[in-house]
């Protein structure tokens, strides 16, 4: 016979809806890049409006997990859970105001021309959102291995930084009347560069969750 | 008070569910002693209602309310309504033993009768004039399914309830209470005499009943009222030592943001 049914079960709740916020963040992410690509400043209002709806969803898993706490009164793994998930939800509400950012970055450019086909942006969008979503599977199935090795990925993100950072000096070196539209660009990269330490966060709140030790795993580059 | 909620602490939806007891004014006296003063509410239906409070508040008075327990203690006197379904059950037309059939109660210590799992079960049934062996061997291993005491005692049922450990003992108590068909379940610190672990099982096993029968439990254990129930309510002695209720709600909100300050200093310790 299981017993505490009430409580795993809600704790079941909780973690779909952790993972129901993380996929509303990939799409922020995501989308902020493709209006970027395209333009579209429609695109970008949307994922500042959606962005309300993601700091609600916020806000009603704390709620969740606070009335969890008082009414259940969990120990040990299933307290170390709630707390990880209190902490996870900041990481992913902060990686949703980064996309959010792009997305103000882009109503900024307007319909300035582009100054470049966009690469190692995207590239660094998409390794963010790979890194967000395995990390919540992570949480899922409890794997600190798993958690350890994207924490490890968050120098790919800080390489493609460094790529994009250059390539944008270079511009600006040669024809000061880019710099406007280079910074913003490097702007945009900053966001997704931070939203990987972010997720890093989040990876060291999972190990936590397993082992129960709070350890810093691996400072980023910046 | 009313239940004005919409989803409780255990995601039941209350504000839709039926009052299954109300209280109305409520006073009751022990002789020239008043044990409670005034108390309304409403309790819902198929749901898990604690009672929580300091010791003498009168809880357990106020759950022995619902079935007239009060009524075997001399002097005691009661003022006000108590509604079962909307009946008034202090009316003079109401057959007691009736009524007890329909609220059923579980004690503090499992006082199982001093016969086989099988008897103890049966004797409810019995006394309410069902006699078929098949029947009652139906009602027996219904009863004990439904108290998640099957899979342990289904070898045992003509061994003495007397040697199932504290656990078992309680859980067959609440199926004897199950057997006679009841609409409502009374808990007056069902727990109290368990270990942990028994405890969590008696828990768990009262979050299954709630989905079919309407449960008041009365606990001085304020973390079981907060694990197990839908909604709460807080008792506390006053100056004469009446207790009142404080407050009424989702125990979702009366552990997280109670409104009344005595509440808050109950459950955070500050006093009790």
């Amino acid at each position: 016979m299981e017993i505490r049914t009430v409580f795993h079960k809600k704790l079941r709740e909780i973690q779909d809806d952790v993972l129901a916020m993380g996929s509303m963040v990939e799409k922020a992410t995501s989308y902020s890049i493709e209006a970027l690509k395209e333009r579209d400043l429609d695109k970008a209002h949307e994922i500042i409006a959606n962005d309300l709806q993601i700091n609600k969803k916020r806000f009603n898993i704390e709620e969740k997990c606070v009335q969890l706490i008082a009414t259940q009164q969990p120990m040990a793994s299933d307290l170390r859970a709630i707390i990880c998930v209190l902490n996870i939800i900041t990481e992913i509400e902060r990686i949703g105001d980064h996309a959010e950012g792009i997305a103000k970055i882009v109503i900024m450019i307007g319909d300035e021309p582009p100054l470049k086909p966009l690469i190692d942006i995207p590239r660094m969008a998409e390794k963010v959102n790979d890194m967000l979503h395995r990390s919540l599977d992570a949480l899922i199935n409890r794997d600190a291995d798993v958690a350890k090795q994207i924490v490890s990925e968050d120098d790919e993100v800080d390489n493609l930084y460094d790529q994009v950072f250059r390539e944008l000096l270079v511009f600006m070196a040669e024809d000061p009347k880019t710099i406007t539209r280079a910074t913003r660009l490097i702007w945009v990269a900053h966001n997704l560069e931070r939203s990987a330490d972010r997720v890093t966060n989040i990876c060291e709140r999972i190990v936590y969750l397993v082992t129960g030790k709070m350890e810093e795993l691996g400072a980023s580059k910046y | 008070m009313k239940m004005n909620t919409v989803l409780s602490n255990n995601n039941k939806v209350i504000s839709q569910s039926k009052t299954k007891l109300r209280t109305e004014a409520v006073s009751l006296y022990y002789g020239s002693f008043q044990a409670l003063r005034n108390i309304s509410l409403e309790i819902p239906d198929r749901a898990i209602t604690a009672i929580i409070g300091p010791s003498g508040c009168g809880k357990s008075s106020f759950l022995r309310l619902f079935n007239r327990m009060n009524d075997l203690i001399a002097g005691a006197r009661v003022e006000g309504g108590v509604e079962l379904d909307g009946i008034p059950i202090y009316d003079k037309t109401i057959d007691v033993v009736e009524l007890r059939k329909r609220v059923g109660m579980v004690f503090q210590k499992p006082n199982p009768f001093p016969m086989s799992v099988f008897e103890n079960i049966a004797f409810g049934p019995r006394r309410h004039g069902k006699n078929n062996v098949g029947e009652l061997t139906d009602i027996v291993e219904r009863s004990l399914h439904q108290a998640a005491l099957w899979d342990e005692v289904e070898d045992k049922l003509g061994q003495s309830a007397l040697a199932l450990s504290g656990g078992q003992q309680q859980r067959l108590c609440i199926a004897r209470v199950l057997a006679v068909e009841p609409e409502v379940i009374l808990m007056d610190e069902p727990c109290s005499a368990l270990d942990p672990v028994a405890t969590l099982k008696i828990e768990d096993l009262m979050r299954s009943l709630a989905e079919n029968y309407t449960i008041v439990i009365v606990t001085h254990n304020m973390q079981q009222a907060a694990r197990v129930s839908d909604m709460s309510a807080f008792l506390m002695m006053e100056e004469d030592r009446a207790g009142v209720l404080v407050e009424y709600g989702p125990t979702s909100e009366l552990f997280t943001n109670p409104k009344d300050k005595r509440t808050e200093d109950y459950i955070t310790g500050r006093f009790g």
